[in-house]
């Protein structure tokens, strides 16, 4: 069972459709012990990062932080891969989960924001998430904030300068994109990291 | 590099995909979901679904076209027409939209933009305007209940105020043009693009690549959208790709 966690933000019907496309079971869930003892989870997001507060106060993120312990393969999305850093400008009173280092950070204004539409990434060969895919597939994004390059950084993309489209360590990834709003593409990244 | 995006239209009455649809190899052609996956696979990055159904009939059938609808798509999906309140909002959502276009009623009651954009985030919320030359003002007026009454607002103010309140994008139609297939009002998109931070898309007009070229370079639209076009089989949205990428414009070509 994949674990969707809904901590109250947004819609989160896509990420479920998705999944459920290429079969897999899924629940969308804010319930501790059903995230607990999921065989994945995956961390969505829409809107705003102050929205992710609910997870500490709620007691998710140490449930998220438990099963990631363990070992348990976890994919944050979009505000959900910025909640992975230890902080956002977004919200600078807000903390994030902190298994990344470093801050998410508004776009310059040389660029409009958000950054909205399908941009190319440059993807590191050594990616399990992008195994199979092109090597500089197209994806969707929809977002004001980014997560710096860094260490962890496994797919490059071009707004403003260069930023994080999808970060990797381990068994943790987080992409800035939306898989399950980015066509043939996306729907093959989510079937890796189903297959892990 | 960011691609200018192409959005295919699907005007839907009463369940149906009206404006005679060319696609060969569909099964039915007026079926909005199968419409709508032959669209993405042929390179729409992106797929709007407006209900132009009359008023009472048009919630019974609606959510059932956008679930169905939603089910097999895997790229962004708007949903229009007739969505007056949070909660017709929060339904479309639920049945699998992305993001929801709201015309009239935000004009009617422009709070309910922020109280989406509050709900769903920014990003799910696309204000449409409906905007026409007015000859006496030499300005843009924007009109509601499908361009047949003039709201007395200027096109380009409301833009603003729609970004300020808390829309993600401007899908911005010419009247004027609407239905001509003469081109896009280049002077009108760029007005609006100039005058907010967020993305506009240019509707209305549309007859073939070049006038995507023109709206995309002259009119600076970030992205552009097309009924008939597609469904009267003149151009599939492949072939508007290669074409536009011949042209030296960054499409998500090929996809």
């Amino acid at each position: 069972m994949i674990a969707i966690v809904d901590y109250g933000a947004g819609n989160l019907v896509s990420v479920k459709k998705a999944l459920d496309w290429l079969g897999r079971d899924t629940v969308i869930t804010s319930d501790r012990a059903q995230v607990a003892k999921a065989e994945k989870i995956v961390l969505p997001g829409v809107g705003h990062f102050a929205s992710t507060a609910v997870l500490s106060r709620s007691g998710l993120q140490e449930t998220i932080a438990d099963a990631i312990a363990r070992g348990v393969p976890f994919l944050g999305i979009c505000v959900g891969m910025q909640w992975m850093y230890e902080s956002s400008e977004e919200s600078p009173e807000g903390v994030g989960l902190g298994v990344l280092r470093g801050q998410c950070e508004r776009f310059p204004p040389s660029v409009k924001s958000p950054h909205v539409g399908w941009n190319s990434l440059q993807v590191d060969k050594r990616s399990r998430l992008f195994q199979d895919l092109p090597s500089s597939p197209f994806v969707y994004f929809t977002h004001s904030f980014r997560a710096p390059v860094g260490e962890q950084t496994v797919a490059c993309c071009e707004y403003g300068g260069t930023f994080s489209g999808a970060v990797e360590r381990d068994h943790v990834f987080g992409v800035q994109f939306h898989p399950e709003k980015s066509g043939d593409v996306g729907l093959k990244l989510l079937k890796n990291f189903c297959a892990l | 590099m960011l691609t200018k995006r192409i959005i295919a239209c699907l005007d839907v009455d009463a369940g149906r995909v009206v404006k005679g649809v060319q696609f060969l190899d569909l099964r039915d052609a007026g079926d909005p979901a199968e419409l709508a996956r032959a669209h993405s696979s042929s390179g729409a990055d992106e797929i709007v679904l407006l209900d132009i159904s009359a008023a009472h009939q048009r919630r019974t059938t609606l959510l059932d076209v956008v679930r169905n609808t939603a089910r097999q798509l895997f790229i962004p999906f708007t949903v229009g027409g007739g969505i007056r309140t949070l909660q017709d909002a929060s339904a479309v959502f639920s049945a699998g939209a992305d993001k929801i276009s709201i015309n009239s009623a935000a004009l009617a009651d422009p709070r309910l933009i922020t109280e989406i954009a509050e709900r769903f985030g920014s990003q799910a919320v696309v204000v449409a305007i409906d905007a026409a030359r007015d000859q006496d003002s030499d300005r843009w007026c924007a009109y509601v209940h499908g361009g047949r009454t003039s709201s007395g607002r200027d096109a380009i103010e409301w833009a603003r105020e729609a970004e300020a309140r808390g829309a993600g994008e401007i899908l911005l139609t010419s009247m004027d043009r609407d239905g001509t297939g003469i081109g896009f009002d280049c002077g009108l998109t760029r007005a609006v693009a100039e005058a907010v931070r967020i993305p506009v898309i240019a509707s209305g007009g549309a007859g073939g690549a070049a006038h995507f070229v023109e709206v995309f370079r002259d009119g600076r639209a970030d992205a552009a959208l097309a009924a008939s076009i597609f469904h009267f089989g003149f151009s599939r949205v492949s072939d508007l790709k290669q074409e536009l990428e011949a042209r030296g414009i960054a499409v998500r070509w090929p996809c």
